[in-house]
């Protein structure tokens, strides 16, 4: 088996570097460890979740999707193309590469989105094997799992208690990286390390059949109370992938960018006439909520949401999606109890 | 329901920008009302004026734009019939609609589409068709009165019952004159109580409640309501009365929309995109939608 000893990730980084690979990975910035382009001399921490996930690579905060010369009153387009360099995840999470199934989904549903397709087309995704969790960790209540390959490109075990890693290719993209690394990995063998335990937190066909019949809820307001309606949430989940479209001009030029928004915001859906669909937070959370675990499941039959736990990590009135799911499956266990 | 991957849709090669508009030359513009103008737009070329309306079907929309401006989307108010051009209609409220109406004929916009899906004119042949419209909601039903004008002998009744706040808000007037003076359409204008002149011939009352007035047979016939979200509230009930089954009865959702692809999630409701299943939605799955959410 392919072997990298746990503290020459960064040789393993620099070959690939060196491969022509734009190397991302967990890097820890300004005491936060985050997914972020990997630069020689930069510390690789796999000990800690990031707090951003790995779709700002695929879908980045803001693309220019539009651009135009401005003279006068006239305009002249300008050809835009995707800036799509090849780049490997490198120690994501399983979780990460979870989201990849709807972001594919969303992104080439009819219409096809060739600024997303051009970057996860030059990616490959190597997610690592979780040894720990948290307390926030729920992957396992959403269908996912610490130890889950889905759309992984290869993956990164711990092994020999933490002292190794094992690269294990699994497609053809893998293969290639792990020709791209070089004397970075030995041929060897060690012992992989469990998986992490992550408790499975809440029912979550019981959370989206309760979902189904409970649109008009007292329960959304409860819930939605301590929503200060940041977007942090949104920024951070990696399945999240509404988006506006704005433009920045001089009186030369213009870009038209994508950029990241958020259901949490009142501006999201205000019409011009005045009218909002969603006037209020619990309006906007109850949003958020169904569209990750009842509307997404019945459009696309999948779920919104990976279990990664980033929106609660980083939510400044301590909100969780788990604590959410957990108290409506309780809200239908109860329903139950009643019934009987 | 389990997360699934093979249920995902593959990543396709990529082939180009989805979002990249064509620049259309302004032919007309018309002031409708003291804020709401039409402009006609004139394709830059025989190729792209083709392929537009080799893909358009009446209730289908656009989004016209100005570079540094951004872009709004509108329906698209010509019909099918008319081949040479498209008409947009629009009230100017904000900075996208304030930059088109600063554009002049001759000068230049930006268009992506057409989009969405479209009204079933084809199954409604040999039926009588009533429509209902208020304000600026006018303009979706005025491009499918046209298709089914230039194409009469196809359809029965055509019954029109139009409503503004007042009579300055009306939108496309000379062309009320034009039904009026037609022998093959009823017309039945209307503004709200307080909203006539003291030359006004036409209703006066919410439109609701001249609907219910007009009485219109609903026999072998099919409903058009559009207009802004309380004047198709309240008109539901009258429609009802009068016999019209909600599976007959039309409407357009006019929800905020950004990429009209189905990709920036502004437009969902419930588990729709409003811009690629609809805009255009009978009564029957409007209802079935979380009415707060509409």
């Amino acid at each position: 088996m392919k072997l990298i000893d746990a503290n020459k990730l960064s040789d393993l980084a620099s070959a690939l570097a060196g491969a022509g690979y734009r190397v991302v990975a967990p890097i820890e910035d300004s005491g936060v460890v985050r997914l972020k382009e990997w630069t020689e001399g930069a510390a690789i921490r796999t000990d800690v979740i990031p707090v951003n996930s790995a779709k700002d690579f695929l879908f980045p905060p803001s693309e220019v999707i539009g651009h135009w010369d401005i003279d006068g009153d006239g305009f002249t387009p300008r050809d835009v193309r995707p800036d799509a360099p090849k780049t490997v995840l490198l120690a994501v999470r399983p979780c990460d590469a979870a989201s990849l199934a709807l972001l594919d989904t969303v992104f080439n549903w009819d219409y096809r989105d060739d600024f997303y397709n051009a970057r996860r087309q030059a990616a490959t995704v190597v997610p690592m094997v979780c040894t720990a969790a948290d307390a926030q960790c729920f992957c396992t209540s959403v269908g996912g799992a610490p130890d889950a390959a889905a759309s992984a490109d290869a993956m990164l075990r711990s092994a020999d208690g933490g002292a190794k890693f094992i690269l294990e290719p699994l497609t053809d993209k893998g293969s290639a990286l792990l020709g791209a690394a070089g004397d970075a990995v030995r041929e060897g063998e060690a012992t992989a390390d469990p998986p992490a335990e992550v408790p499975r937190r809440f029912d979550v066909e019981a959370v989206t059949d309760w979902l189904s019949r409970n649109f008009e809820s007292d329960l959304w307001v409860t819930l939605s109370l301590g929503c200060l309606g940041c977007g942090a949430c949104a920024y951070a989940c990696p399945t999240c992938h509404c988006f506006d479209m704005q433009d920045e001009a001089t009186r030369r030029e213009s870009v038209r960018l994508k950029n990241w928004d958020s259901c949490g915001f009142g501006l999201f859906t205000l019409h011009a006439g005045g009218h909002n669909p969603r006037p209020d937070q619990a309006a906007r959370w109850r949003q958020r909520v169904m569209h990750k675990f009842a509307y997404i499941p019945e459009r696309f039959n999948l779920l919104g949401c990976t279990g990664c736990g980033r929106c609660a990590r980083l939510c400044g009135a301590g909100m969780s999606m788990s604590e959410v799911c957990q108290r409506i499956a309780d809200e239908t266990r109860k329903a139950l109890t009643h019934a009987s | 329901m389990r997360p699934d991957p093979e249920q995902a849709a593959a990543v396709q090669e990529p082939r180009g920008n989805l979002y990249a508009p064509i620049t259309m030359t302004i032919a007309d513009s018309r002031d409708e009302t003291y804020d709401v103008r039409t402009l006609r737009l004139e394709f830059p070329g025989e190729a792209e004026r083709a392929a537009f309306f080799k893909k358009y079907r009446v209730g289908m929309f656009g989004l016209y734009g100005v570079p540094g401006a951004g872009e709004s989307v509108f329906c698209i108010a010509s019909p099918p019939t008319r081949d040479r051009y498209i008409e947009c209609t629009f009230r100017r409220a904000g900075r996208v609609t304030a930059a088109l109406q600063d554009r002049e004929v001759g000068q230049t916009i930006t268009f992506r589409g057409p989009y969405g899906n479209s009204f079933p004119i084809e199954e409604w042949k040999g039926r009588n068709i009533v429509f209902v419209a208020g304000g600026i909601g006018l303009a979706p039903i005025r491009a499918v009165i046209w298709n089914i004008l230039d194409r009469r002998d196809e359809f029965g009744d055509v019954t029109i019952i139009y409503g503004a706040r007042t009579v300055a808000d009306l939108v496309y007037k000379h062309e009320l004159k034009e039904w009026q003076d037609r022998g093959d359409v009823r017309l039945i204008t209307t503004v709200d109580p307080g909203g006539e002149t003291d030359d006004w011939k036409g209703e006066i009352g919410f439109v609701p409640t001249v609907l219910e007035k007009v009485a219109p047979g609903s026999e072998n016939a099919i409903a058009l309501v559009c207009g802004p979200p309380i004047m198709i509230k309240f008109t539901l009930a009258p429609l009802r009365k009068l016999g019209f089954p909600d599976a007959d009865a039309y409407t357009t959702l006019e929800n905020r929309m950004k990429c009209g692809v189905g990709k920036c999630g502004r437009c969902n409701v419930g588990s729709l995109y409003v811009c690629k299943d609809g805009p255009v939605f009978t009564i029957e799955q409007v209802r079935k939608l979380p009415q707060d959410d509409l």
